[in-house]
């Protein structure tokens, strides 16, 4: 079992508080493509014996972007060169991007899940997060995805917001429940490095929510979508219990993955490793070498920590026994004291062969995880 | 060489008053040092005291001065300028027959030269005033000399205008050395007798003793003796000091010189020792010897546990050519494993710090400093007190005494007011107030030690705008109500964090103390009770917020990587730390105590 990823480093404009790799000049938009289809050939061995694609990912930057002409390119490329079982082939898309007609012909190449960058329903905060959307495109596009058959559908969202109160976030979530998505991936509003938010938190003309204020949001997250039926599987990923995304679950189970084109990352289930993440340079690397790819090796350690933060996050939790054979070390027996204090202050509980972290373990998780790293 | 041609003395000033200037231009203007050889401030010659502006150790050098034909040999020994080497300064003092008080005429007098030059009238040297800077727009050379006359009672005249910058006033000051210092006196046919003013440790050669001959001659390859060590030693080279050593076969009475012999520890020299011959001794050692007292102890710690051998080696160097520095070891439940060291004065406890990091490249925990208390126990006996830990329990004993000195200030006539608050604040009472000009006044406190090594100069300096100066000495004990504050994280004792206090002061100290670990101790999992207390009674408390919300929410596909090595680094910044109980407590957190304000 295997999954492909597939980054496409183009965005209209550049959302403030992003930092994932993206250009906004499309001009190299058909060479990079090129670049794609000949990385998935290049690097078809990359997945081993075991690699049955089941999962196929568009990510980005913005997917949509890509018409489905050259999208359904991609598509060909993939089956003409790996051995497929294919289950789930999402398409990030931006509610302003997408129309009933572009939404048919994607369906006709095979995309059949939808994650819409929806973020806020509220126009001001769309706004200062420099979305090329509003609030009605993306009430309408829920429902064109819905006509056109688009039976699993994620909708993105972020908290943390800095707002006097809770209204905001209360009201994105009461909406985005209302539509009834299979799938709600919710992130945190954070600063990353080089991004046109933390300049203004530099500058001081902006000032990030509190700690307490972005941890109440996410409780009332957790309330409303357990209170509404939805699992949550992982941190920020919440899902009826069959919408369960199958690509990105196998990101915290340790399935291999194959990624391509600029930035994207790679699993081969035992090291990861990344491509260039920069478009020209990604292009060049690719016709001069067939590869673009930078492989990554793990210590034991490295690797352990790797398998203890990944696993920690999900519903599924630790498991010992597969730790064991990752790592030949046994967790239970290395970090007795650690697990006995953070159980005994419920921050995990631990079930047989598997830890899990509690709820209010799940706030804390990057404290739990590391306090267990080797 | 005859001794009515030597010249031996010192120079008494201030910091910043300009005496490492004065001694350059001297050596040139001798051609001692040749323009090649110039360094500013050629007498300082460790990093440390240069960037300090100030000489830790002191060091000898000879001159020769053609004077009205004649050769002179001018033998200059340089003092330390810091109230922590005062018993230093005594010893160079006693080895000249003459000093040059150098006052900037911009400043006036200042509260430490006073006291050494008190020192150098009591031990009879004649006293050359040189107003120094006095090409500065602000001197005012009438209105200091004012002070000078009244201060040591001498004419106008006999008060030589300089500067050390300008190079003005250097022959005069040459001059008026051969013309009014007395050449030394002594018998060279006499028994050796000579004392011990400072040694320096050289790693090749081993410990350098600086002498001075009071009575005899000593010759290379005698065999010698320390008389109050009782170490003997063969005295492998002598020699007179130059920018050069240059070795001698032998030297007499009145001259200044080095003695090598292959000591390789500093604990053996003792500055104020007699050296004396084996076979033919002296039959008196000289006055004033004086084993040096630690005045101030802390804790030094690694930062790193592991460092612990480490640390130990580099403080033995250090003790190589720091006598003065003692210690033992010491645990402590928050630290580890680390040292109780024994300092003359703050100063020395930084530059020890400083020496630490700079030269053994080690990074050091120093916790609170406290002076050295005594207890009368029930049974009479006097336990003594040099860390928290010491301190017996209440029912044990009938009651704690604690070191005061006579600290004497010197300030602008403005600052009076400021000055006596601040003293009385710190538990002073003042005995004397002398105005020593219309606007500076000299101003004596009874003090506890304790208040001074703390924060006391600095705050001084900060009230007075600078210009107040500060010199102290032990008087005695006192009986004190002294009580031993706790700190508790989660109802776990932090025993570096601990401290002697005075009862009246004890609340005030915890409530500070806590407010102040409130900031630098960051949330955690768990919310943090931070207490201070006195036995069981808990005097002060605060409340460190459970951490609510520590997780990255986007981590995904090529996240993880990046995030594990984020995790990784922060759980290495976080074995820096030091455990009590479960609590993570960074290393500024025992620190905070030094700067409490």
């Amino acid at each position: 079992m295997a999954g492909i990823y597939i980054h496409i480093p183009f965005c209209k404009q550049a959302c403030h508080y992003c930092d994932f790799h993206f250009s906004t000049s499309l001009d190299l938009k058909t060479k990079l493509i090129d670049m794609l289809n000949k990385e998935l050939i290049t690097r078809r061995e990359y997945l081993g014996r075991a690699g049955i694609v089941r999962t196929i990912y568009f990510g980005g930057g913005t997917p949509s972007l890509l018409t489905p002409l050259e999208l359904g390119r991609i598509m060909d490329t993939i089956t003409e060169q790996y051995q497929l079982d294919l289950q789930e082939i999402t398409l990030e898309a931006n509610p302003d991007d997408l129309n009933p007609m572009l939404l048919a012909a994607y369906k006709s190449i095979g995309i059949n899940r939808l994650s819409l960058g929806i973020q806020s329903f509220h126009d001001e905060v769309l706004r200062f997060y420099n979305r090329a959307h509003d609030q009605s495109q993306s009430l309408r596009i829920i429902e064109m995805a819905k006509e056109a058959g688009f039976e699993k559908l994620s909708i993105d969202l972020i908290y943390g917001y800095p707002y006097p109160n809770h209204k905001l976030w209360k009201k994105d979530l009461e909406i985005a429940l209302s539509k009834n998505p299979g799938h709600i991936s919710s992130y945190a509003l954070t600063l990353e490095p080089k991004t046109v938010l933390e300049n203004w938190a530099k500058k001081g003309v902006f000032s990030p929510a509190s700690e307490d204020f972005v941890a109440e949001q996410y409780e009332w997250l957790l309330d409303q979508t357990e209170a509404e039926g939805y699992l949550a599987y992982e941190i920020s990923n919440f899902a009826r219990p069959t919408e369960l995304a199958l690509h990105n679950s196998n990101y915290w189970k340790g399935v291999p993955y194959l990624g391509i084109g600029p930035s994207a990352h790679s699993f081969d289930g035992q090291h990861r490793g990344h491509n260039i993440p920069n478009n020209p340079k990604y292009i060049k690397e690719m016709q001069k070498r067939g590869t673009a790819h930078t492989p990554e090796i793990l210590s034991a350690e490295e690797s352990a920590n790797d398998y203890i933060l990944t696993s920690l996050r999900t519903i599924w939790g630790l498991d010992r026994d597969i730790f064991y054979d990752k790592t030949g070390r046994d967790i239970y027996q290395e970090k007795i004291k650690e697990l006995d204090w953070l159980s005994q202050n419920q921050w995990i509980t631990i079930k047989d062969k598997n830890i899990y972290l509690s709820r209010k373990g799940k706030l804390l998780a990057d404290d739990i995880a590391s306090r267990l790293f080797f | 060489m005859k001794m009515q041609k030597i010249r031996n003395f010192c120079i008494i000033a201030h910091i910043d008053h300009g005496k490492s200037t004065l001694a350059d231009r001297l050596l040139q203007f001798t051609n001692t040092v040749t323009d090649r050889e110039m360094q500013d401030q050629l007498l300082d010659n460790m990093d440390l005291e240069r960037e300090r502006g100030i000489t830790i150790k002191s060091h000898a050098i000879q001159m020769k001065y053609p004077y009205q034909g004649e050769e002179y040999t001018l033998n200059l020994i340089d003092t330390p300028g810091h109230v922590d080497f005062s018993y230093e300064v005594s010893r160079s003092i006693a080895a000249c027959e003459g000093a040059l008080l150098i006052v900037d005429a911009s400043q006036g007098i200042e509260a430490q030269t006073i006291s050494n030059l008190y020192l150098a009238i009591g031990h009879d040297l004649e006293i050359i005033p040189v107003l120094n800077k006095i090409d500065l727009p602000g001197a005012e050379p009438e209105v200091v000399a004012e002070e000078v006359m009244d201060l040591i009672g001498c004419d106008r005249e006999d008060i030589i205008l300089a500067s050390g910058k300008e190079g003005i006033g250097i022959e005069d000051i040459l001059n008026a050395v051969v013309e009014r210092v007395p050449s030394p006196k002594g018998d060279e046919e006499a028994p050796l007798q000579a004392m011990i003013f400072d040694s320096v440790y050289n790693p090749f050669r081993g410990v350098e003793v600086l002498f001075r001959i009071f009575n005899g001659k000593i010759q290379k390859g005698d065999r010698i003796k320390f008389v109050n060590t009782g170490k003997e030693y063969e005295a492998d080279e002598i020699g007179v000091l130059g920018i050069q050593q240059k070795p001698q076969e032998s030297m007499y009475a009145g001259n200044v010189g080095y003695l090598i012999s292959g000591i390789k520890v500093a604990k053996e020299v003792k500055v104020g020792d007699t050296i004396t011959h084996v076979k033919r001794p002296c039959s008196q050692t000289i006055k004033g010897f004086e084993n040096v007292k630690p005045m101030v102890f802390a804790g030094i710690y690694p930062v790193d546990t592991t460092d612990f051998e480490e640390l130990r080696a580099s403080m033995e160097k250090l003790q190589l050519n720091d006598a003065s520095l003692v210690w033992e070891p010491e645990t402590s439940a928050a630290l580890g494993f680390g040292f109780r060291c024994g300092f003359l004065g703050m100063l020395h406890m930084e530059i020890i710090q400083e020496r630490l990091e700079r030269e053994f490249d080690m990074t050091v925990i120093t916790t609170v400093p406290s002076v050295q208390f005594r207890a009368l126990m029930n049974n009479d006996k006097i336990n003594l007190i040099n860390a928290p830990s010491d301190m017996p329990e209440a029912n044990l004993f009938k009651h704690i005494e604690e070191p005061f000195v006579k600290a004497s200030i010197i300030t602008a006539a403005d600052y009076v007011g400021p000055v006596i608050q601040l003293c009385m604040e710190k538990r002073g009472q003042i005995k004397n107030q002398v105005y020593l000009t219309a606007d500076r006044v000299e101003l004596s406190f009874d003090m506890p030690l304790a208040e001074i090594v703390f924060d006391f100069f600095d705050k001084l300096k900060t009230i007075s705008r600078g210009y107040a100066s500060l010199d102290y000495e032990l008087i005695g004990f006192r009986q004190s109500h002294m009580v031993r504050l706790d700190v508790m994280l989660n109802g776990e004792p932090v025993d570096a964090l601990s401290a002697i206090v005075h009862r009246d002061k004890a609340y005030e100290w915890g409530k500070r103390l806590c407010e102040k670990l409130k900031e630098l101790v960051p949330r955690q999992m768990f919310e943090i009770a931070i207490q201070a207390a006195i036995g069981t009674k808990v005097i002060a408390r605060e409340t460190v917020k459970a951490l609510r919300k520590n997780v990255l929410a986007k981590c995904y596909g090529g996240d993880i990587s990046r995030k594990r090595k984020l995790l990784e680094k922060q759980k290495k910044g976080k074995k820096r730390m030091r455990q009590v109980g479960n609590v993570e407590v960074p290393q500024e957190a025992f620190m905070a105590v030094l700067k409490l304000d």
